[in-house]
């Protein structure tokens, strides 16, 4: 299956493929600290695992950005 | 090294002071470590003393610079009453290791603006050059 990943061709062994697992094959240590756009739409966090993904599917991921002084 | 050109360093540092006491944010895109753009974001904490960027922002701005060839290359943040120095939380919320952190200090003479690659919790300064 092919599917593009932040802007990126990539090509997946399986047939079915998690965004959770894609997280791991790109190698993000921390997927709850990710935000997931599959196909232009927010994927919540708890759907990492359960939503699967389809040939062509364009998935963006991108990490939480912040800090500060104190703890949030 | 990270080369931003001057009137971008300008640029946010102007955001910065018009968001203070608030902390200011936003990315920084370009090409091979080169910056030509900014992206002004909004810090949804509101706060003097902590910064997040808007997810929603994030991706267009990262959909928007990716449209025109360009990478988002730093995050940056603006430090109102402390140096440009990476915090413990700065650090500790560094979760993407591919990014380059910038913080702009309004506190410090002449508005320092310094760079750091941070992974696994350690903090590494580079060098910044101001063009043009």
């Amino acid at each position: 299956m092919k599917v593009k990943v932040n802007g990126n061709d990539q090509a997946l062994d399986k047939s079915e493929v998690s965004v959770a697992e894609l997280l791991a094959i790109n190698s993000v240590e921390m997927p709850d600290m990710v935000s997931v756009q599959l196909n232009g739409e927010f994927v919540k966090k708890e759907n990492y695992v359960n939503t699967y993904l389809n040939e062509a599917d364009e998935i963006d991921f991108l990490y939480f950005m912040g800090g500060g002084r104190r703890s949030a | 090294m990270l080369k931003i050109p001057r009137k971008i360093v300008n640029a946010i540092i102007e955001q910065g002071k018009r968001e203070a006491p608030l902390e200011a944010c936003g990315y920084l895109a370009g090409e091979d470590g080169v910056i030509s753009k900014h992206y002004e974001m909004t810090n949804v904490d509101a706060s003097e003393e902590h910064f997040s960027l808007d997810p929603k922002e994030q991706f267009a701005a990262v959909k928007g610079s990716r449209s025109e060839g360009l990478d988002i290359l730093a995050v940056y943040h603006s430090h109102p009453a402390s140096p440009a120095r990476p915090s413990n939380e700065d650090i500790k919320l560094a979760y993407d290791p591919n990014i380059v952190y910038v913080i702009v200090s309004l506190q410090e003479e002449n508005n320092a603006v310094r760079a750091f690659n941070i992974k696994k919790g350690i903090a590494k300064e580079m060098t910044v050059n101001v063009k043009g």
